[in-house]
């Protein structure tokens, strides 16, 4: 095994590219988990969004294109599970589940013409001189628009969240939607809203997948991503900042194993693979294990209206 | 008794006429009218499902009237929305508090305003207008850390701060410790001082009697009265509320009898960060006899209804039934022995809330009642038993399939102890047994644990009612911080005398020194 194959520059700067698509999914969720709807559709929004972005992308030959056409796929799918979960109050964990299910199906049908295509490249973003420093250039300033966009929707989302009273709004409903709708706020509104979102957030982590970090279309190539995803919301406690924590602390750890692999270590390929989900459920139970003398930590963040149905009674 | 009031539109503030509401089955509100002038306190007074709350959400703009017209200051008044109401000038505080427990006070508020300044000034209009009031309030806490009054200063902030012209109090005293109710009385009379008119409505007529310039009756959503309460007994307005004499517990003498229910030197940890510890509890409770035990709440009420159920495991001997060691038993071994509980906490505890009252009559039925088999149910015995509790608690409900959550407060609370009573314990224990529950169902619930003394049973209430507890209790004791307070007699025990029993024994507690 030769460990000094491993550049620490290169590692780090793969490690960015890894952990967006699944900061970009776990973001998303978390705005719509603030608002009290559990969306375990996410697996099956990404791919809707891998498989839309690809191929709009490849008819247009700008992946700028496939990566709008990606969020609307991924916010449409996201609308069903909306309407069945706000306005007919279906089970919201049935119907994520559901959702997962049929965007894996629905995005095979839509890829079945697109196998082993490559999309048109996307170029890296070209920010000058800042390149150019020792080790920070390539590890930070060499990267594709979309890893810093998503940065900037992670503060974003942060600072809307904290500072806007859209953001306010948002965590009242989530938190106790009967009193929101006492005082006149539209709790469904507001929902679908923030599902949309998320759908859309999912969506452009899928294309990211397959316009740029694979970069091609094959069936389940988000390979439990969307679940990750949603495993890091809880991880952050809620918090945007520790989600982009957790997605990157993911992103190393999955891009760590690949160079292991490729150092030749001497164990097995398939606990490397594994390591990425086995440290997410150890991180899971500390998180989630009750502290001394009050309630489980993470329980302490978890909205309290999260999973609950809301019907406006009178 | 129904005076007519003669007004002139004028000078009222809020007039409303003819408001209907109907919903599939039941009309919650038929033809009512009435007025309100500024710097009135006028109460709304009715049993549980009057049509009040249908009432008070009209003019809040969260029910659209199918007719009836309604005008605010001389001008038409219908508002679409809570957000219409609020900008006329019309605000509201709930029963069930709007809040957010995971926002600090400063965002509750904002939340509750149309167009909230920025979050420092929000602050400092809080800290102000807060003091100003008697209300303290610090605008960075979570409301979740707060106590049910200061949860309700935080409702009340948020209305005084859009400056209402009509307040509307929701239940406002039935979560608060008396000093609390003082204090939300003092605050009204300022704002009444001030000119602003407060809708208030409350199941406590001692209260309203005591705030109140005016009273409209509702029964089956209709007016049937209108009163001066400071004029009328409180026994008068209960009668037309219910619109029959009202039935007045009896309580029947009693000989000393042998001890049913025994708890000697039992300490308990607390459970949780929020629980509170039982620290050395002693007492015995003969048959026959009903021992109140009053304090505020969080004193460990809960903590004392569960050991007794058995829902929390002590060492054997720290608890005895008939002379019988039963600390280590649970729930249901005590059943079995004739010792039985109704929680607090109707929906959820007492009661699971999307169940059917079969069901629920079946989870603490099933041993003393025979409704199961070597793990088989008998649905029929056990739709039989669901039948006769509703029978006999008058309990008004569709039928016995419906779910526990669609009762109103006080039929759901006559199921739930007619429930435990209908099985002839030996020893019960019952916390808060009338608490939200309208005056002839509180009147039924308690004339039920006082027949069931008679019987023999030994009965243990909890309540922070302390009128209830007068009325019923044979013996009286208080719960503080954890200590219960040696039992004395309740007949001839004065209000003074309670306050001391409530407020005293934590000044007892030695001192830990470290090392």
């Amino acid at each position: 095994m030769d460990l000094s194959a491993i550049s620490p520059t290169l590692l780090l700067a793969s490690l960015m590219v890894a952990a967006t698509p699944i900061l970009l999914a776990a973001l998303g969720e978390l705005v719509v988990e603030k608002s009290g709807v559990l969306n375990l559709g996410v697996e099956g929004m990404m791919i809707t969004g891998a498989i839309c972005g690809f191929a709009i992308a490849v008819e247009t030959g700008s992946p700028v294109v496939g990566f709008i056409a990606a969020a609307v796929g991924g916010a449409l799918l996201s609308l069903i599970f909306g309407i069945l979960t706000q306005f007919l109050l279906s089970n919201q964990v049935a119907t994520g589940l559901a959702l997962t299910l049929f965007g894996l199906g629905l995005s095979s049908l839509l890829g079945q013409s697109y196998v082993g295509i490559r999309p048109p490249a996307v170029g890296k973003l070209d920010l000058g001189p800042l390149a150019d420093i020792p080790f920070i250039g390539p590890v930070l300033f060499n990267h594709d628009l979309m890893v810093y966009l998503s940065l900037a929707l992670c503060v974003g989302t942060w600072a809307v969240l904290k500072y806007t009273r859209a953001g306010l709004i948002l965590r009242a409903v989530g938190e106790n939607h009967d009193a929101a709708h006492a005082l006149g706020y539209k709790v469904v509104k507001v929902r679908l809203l923030a599902i949309m979102f998320g759908g859309a957030c999912a969506g452009l982590g899928g294309a990211y997948l397959s316009l740029i970090r694979v970069p091609q279309w094959t069936e389940g190539m988000t390979a439990g991503a969307g679940w990750i995803a949603l495993a890091i919301v809880v991880f952050a406690s809620w918090r945007p900042l520790r989600v982009l924590l957790g997605a990157y602390l993911f992103g190393g750890v999955t891009v760590l194993q690949l160079n292991l692999q490729a150092a030749g270590m001497a164990i097995p390929v398939e606990y490397l693979s594994m390591s990425p989900y086995l440290i997410t459920i150890v991180v899971l139970v500390i998180m989630s294990a009750p502290r001394k003398g009050g309630k489980a930590r993470a329980s302490l963040a978890a909205p309290a209206c999260l999973g609950r149905a809301f019907h406006a009674s009178h | 008794m129904t005076e007519e009031r003669l007004s002139t539109a004028g000078e009222d503030l809020l007039t409303i006429n003819g408001l209907t509401k109907a919903y599939p089955g039941v009309v919650a509100n038929d033809h009512v009218s009435f007025s309100i002038r500024p710097g009135e306190v006028h109460a709304l007074l009715g049993e549980n499902g009057a049509g009040k709350s249908t009432l008070v959400k009209m003019i809040y703009g969260l029910v659209t009237p199918d007719a009836g017209s309604m005008t605010l200051n001389g001008q038409p008044y219908a508002p679409a929305e809570p957000r219409a109401a609020r900008a006329s000038g019309v605000a509201m505080v709930f029963q069930h508090f709007s809040l957010f427990e995971a926002l600090d006070v400063a965002e509750n508020i904002a939340l509750g305003m149309e167009n909230p300044p920025k979050m420092r000034d929000l602050a400092a209009r809080i800290r102000e207008v807060s003091q100003n009031y008697g209300l303290p309030l610090d605008p960075d806490q979570l409301v979740g850390d707060l106590s049910a009054g200061e949860r309700q200063r935080v409702e009340i902030i948020r209305c005084l701060l859009q400056n209402p012209k009509l307040l509307i109090m929701d239940e406002p005293t039935s979560v608060l410790t008396p000093q609390e109710v003082s204090i939300l009385f003092q605050t009204l009379e300022k704002l009444r001082g001030e000119g602003c008119a407060i809708l208030y409505i409350s199941h406590k007529l001692e209260e309203i009697r005591t705030l109140c310039d005016h009273a409209t009756v509702l029964r089956l959503g209709k007016v049937v009265g209108n009163c001066n309460p400071r004029e009328e007994t409180a026994r008068a307005m209960a009668e037309m509320m219910v619109g029959e004499v009202l039935h007045v517990p009896q309580k029947a003498p009693r000989v000393p009898q042998e001890v049913a229910l025994e708890i000697e030197a039992l300490d308990v940890a607390a459970r949780t960060h929020f629980g509170t510890a039982l620290k050395d509890i002693n007492m015995a409770v003969q048959m026959g006899e009903i021992l109140g035990i009053g304090g505020v709440a969080g004193n460990g009420q809960d903590e004392l209804c569960s050991v007794i159920a058995g829902e929390i495991l002590v060492p054997a001997d720290k608890v005895r039934l008939l002379g019988k060691d039963v600390g280590d038993k649970g729930p249901n071994a005590r059943r079995a022995l004739g010792m039985l509980a109704a929680p607090e906490e109707r929906l959820g505890h007492a009661a699971a809330p999307d169940m059917s009252l079969i069901e629920n009559a079946l989870l603490s039925g099933a041993v003393r009642e025979g409704l199961e088999r070597r793990g088989m149910i008998n649905w029929g015995k056990t739709r039989d038993f669901a039948k006769r509790i509703i029978k006999e608690f008058d309990v008004r409900t569709p039928s016995e399939n419906t779910a526990a959550r669609a009762l109103s407060g006080g039929n759901l609370q006559k199921f739930v102890i007619g429930r435990e009573i209908m099985q002839n314990p030996s020893v019960l224990v019952v916390n808060q047994p009338t608490w939200g529950v309208d005056a002839s169902a509180a009147a039924a619930i308690r004339q039920a644990l006082l027949d069931l003394a008679a019987k023999g049973a030994a009965i243990v209430v909890i309540s922070q009612d302390l009128d209830e507890l007068m009325e019923i209790s044979d013996r009286f004791a208080a719960l503080n911080e954890g200590r219960l307070s040696a039992p004395v007699d309740a007949a001839g025990l004065t209000v003074d005398q309670i306050g001391l029993m409530m407020g005293g024994a934590h000044d007892l507690e030695p001192v830990q020194v470290a090392g």
